[in-house]
């Protein structure tokens, strides 16, 4: 429509490029200028799980694939790339190739068998499958993962220009390009040939078979490019924290994951983004929010669920996936669906309710028109390349 | 030899609680397509409700247990009436409603009695050892094992002869044909709910008696396994799980006693990579 309609994710990457050399205050929303080096760090895991949320969709919003063991792979990124550095004493670099080639590996091995298995039985075994790697993690087999407490980043493999805090920038710089490849493979993905029968796949999987393709093969395809890219945010992430630690391999990382996704908006370009940057930071701010003065004074009704990120965190899901089915993203489509509801009159509305009698009356028309409407800017994507 | 019985025993323990879990999840995933990951969340429930009853009320063990499985009973039916039965039409965001509510459960739970385990009150009657072939065997191993096969005979009893069971077992196989015969089978999930609601809460509050103390985590933890259970079993069949939950429960524990501690949990995982190889279908296939 209008060139800014077009052209705002490239002003917004020229905004997130320019970032580290503002120092403007954010109150309220950040600790500190946006330049320190805290707000970067913070600003940089935004943008590294909305990478990740991104490339989770690719399982999830665009083949249909209810995955819980995302986690595994981003961990396996994560600790091959640390004990290669520590264990073999390779350069960062090589470090980084072998950890995303043992990813993919892992990927194609446990996609190959967890997808015999289809709709919830595949949930169920990719499930199983990141427990036994979180297992693995935290039991330290022969010293290498560190258990619990992890195993830090040798500082003398990284180049120079990745340590210390006066390197930031170039950490955040690294999370962003790691967006904006997850963002540049999803897109030429999903457009392409393949991602027409991820999305066929996604809608019914029977008719697909009809026609004449193997699914298991194209599902795989999809499962191993999302673990890949797992994977590399692996990496990006050893590096942002500087080093591994068991969280990131537990189921409560891959179901963290889903949220974001879901409270985005699944199956929508900018939706996980969206949502993961918005996680990570509630994440970060709740956790402020318990530990402040105001909750403690609070009386215990209040103050008990106030002080639990991870209550909060459930009931704002619940309430998404009630109150906001298309998640963040499809809000603007709901509520120009809601206008045009309450601008045609009263005429459409009864004969909607009454078709589908068991939807409360309230919600017939949105939630009717809902799907359509989120539906029309796939479309456009597919035929825009 | 005692060592063999021992670990036996304990693994057929673990196996019941594992059943006690899975049976319900695999119903409700068989009924309702609804993979329940607040069935977790329902355990840990149970768990606290009879340990509240036990410590802070004071009642006796039995009384408590009662207390926790129909506290548990009640969040089943609460959870299925309030958040799953609106969503009937949407059945992926059944799924997600119910991940939100097994993370924010066990969250209220720590944010109330604190992160740490609560020792659960054992009843002397319970607490002893008994001598089997040699082997000294705790008491608890066969309580949950008598509770499980207790369940497990209830079960197959209701599905196969009452009428409810005839429309479950009839909506496992073919939903919407049991809608077009007339019969409103939202009855029979919210009725499926509270029995696998009940299994999973009796199950929390004896896993309270076998590790000796309730955590906000335990759910979870246990219900990963459950999973794998369910997945083993063939989902939807409740005899299935029971074979598979025994299955797993000794896998487990001699893996973990004749190699590495934790290397029992991973085999478990190898096992169902391989059964899953050979059989996709799970152990039974189908159903019953």
């Amino acid at each position: 429509m209008t060139l800014l309609g077009r052209w705002w994710p490239a002003a917004l990457l020229v905004v997130l490029v320019l970032v580290p050399f503002s120092a403007v205050p954010v109150p309220g929303l950040l600790d500190g200028p946006l330049g320190s080096p805290g707000t970067l760090q913070l600003l940089g895991l935004c943008l590294l799980y909305g990478a990740l949320a991104t490339g989770y969709d690719l399982l999830l919003g665009r083949t249909g694939l209810l995955s819980f063991g995302h986690a595994l792979y981003f961990a396996a990124g994560l600790y091959v790339t640390d004990l290669a550095m520590l264990e073999w004493r390779l350069p960062f670099a090589a470090a980084a190739l072998v950890g995303v080639g043992c990813t993919l590996l892992l990927a194609v091995l446990l996609g190959a068998v967890g997808l015999r298995v289809s709709g919830i039985g595949f949930s169920m075994v990719t499930l199983a499958f990141a427990q036994a790697g979180a297992i693995l993690v935290s039991r330290d087999p022969g010293g290498l993962t560190g258990g619990e407490e992890g195993r830090a980043v040798p500082a003398d493999l990284l180049p120079d220009g990745l340590v210390g805090i006066q390197n930031t920038a170039t950490l955040y710089w690294i999370a962003l390009a790691y967006l904006v490849l997850t963002l540049g493979v999803v897109h030429w993905t999903v457009s392409s040939p393949l991602g027409r029968v991820w999305a066929g796949i996604r809608e019914n999987e029977r008719r697909v078979e009809v026609l004449g393709l193997r699914p298991y093969g194209f599902k795989l395809v999809a499962f191993v490019v999302a673990g890949g890219l797992a994977g590399a945010g692996g990496v990006v992430y050893l590096l942002l924290t500087g080093g591994a630690t068991p969280q990131a391999a537990s189921s409560d990382a891959t179901l963290a994951l889903l949220v974001m996704v879901v409270l985005g908006g699944s199956g929508s370009r900018w939706g996980p983004l969206l949502g993961g940057v918005l996680y990570t930071w509630a994440d970060h701010r709740l956790g402020d929010l318990a530990n402040s003065e105001t909750v403690a004074g609070l009386p215990a009704v209040l103050r008990v669920p106030l002080s639990q990120p991870l209550f909060l965190l459930g009931a704002l899901f619940v309430a998404v996936v009630y109150l906001l089915p298309g998640g963040l993203a499809g809000l603007p489509a709901r509520i120009r669906a809601g206008r045009r509801a309450a601008g045609t009159g009263s005429r459409a509305v009864p004969g909607r309710t009454a078709g589908s009698a068991a939807a409360p009356a309230g919600s017939g028309p949105a939630s009717g028109a809902a799907p359509g409407a989120t539906e029309a800017p796939g479309a456009r994507e597919g035929s825009a390349v | 030899m005692d060592t063999v019985i021992l670990l036996m025993c304990t693994g057929l323990g673990l196996g019941a609680l594992y059943f006690l879990v899975a049976s319900g999840l695999s119903l409700i995933f068989g009924l309702m397509d609804v993979l329940n990951f607040a069935h977790g969340a329902l355990l840990s429930v149970g768990a606290y409700a009879a340990w509240w009853a036990a410590a802070e009320g004071g009642t006796g063990f039995l009384a408590a247990v009662a207390f926790g499985t129909g506290v548990g009973t009640l969040a089943s039916v609460l959870l299925e009436l309030v958040l799953i039965r609106p969503l009937y039409s949407r059945p992926r965001d059944q799924i997600l409603a119910t991940v939100g509510v097994g993370l924010a459960v066990p969250a209220l739970l720590m944010g109330v009695w604190g992160a740490d385990a609560r020792p659960f009150p054992q009843p002397s009657a319970l607490s002893g050892t008994v001598h089997v072939l040699g082997a000294v065997v705790p008491v608890n191993r066969f309580v949950l094992m008598g509770a499980a096969v207790l369940v497990l005979v209830a079960l197959r009893l209701f599905l196969s002869r009452t009428r409810y069971g005839l429309i479950v077992r009839a909506g496992v196989e073919d939903r919407a044909m049991v809608t077009a015969l007339g019969i409103d089978v939202r009855r029979a999930f919210t009725l499926v709910f509270a029995i696998g609601g009940a299994a999973a809460a009796l199950g929390g509050a004896l896993a309270g008696l076998y590790f000796g103390s309730v955590n906000p985590g335990q759910g979870t933890g246990l219900l990963i396994f459950a999973f794998v259970v369910v997945v083993m079993g063939g989902m939807g069949s409740v005899t299935g799980a029971a074979t598979a939950s025994a299955g797993v429960g000794l896998v487990q524990q001699f893996a973990n006693y004749y190699t590495a501690a934790g290397l029992g949990d991973l085999s478990v995982v190898v096992l169902l990579a391989v059964l899953l190889l050979v059989r996709p279908g799970g152990l039974t296939g189908r159903l019953a």
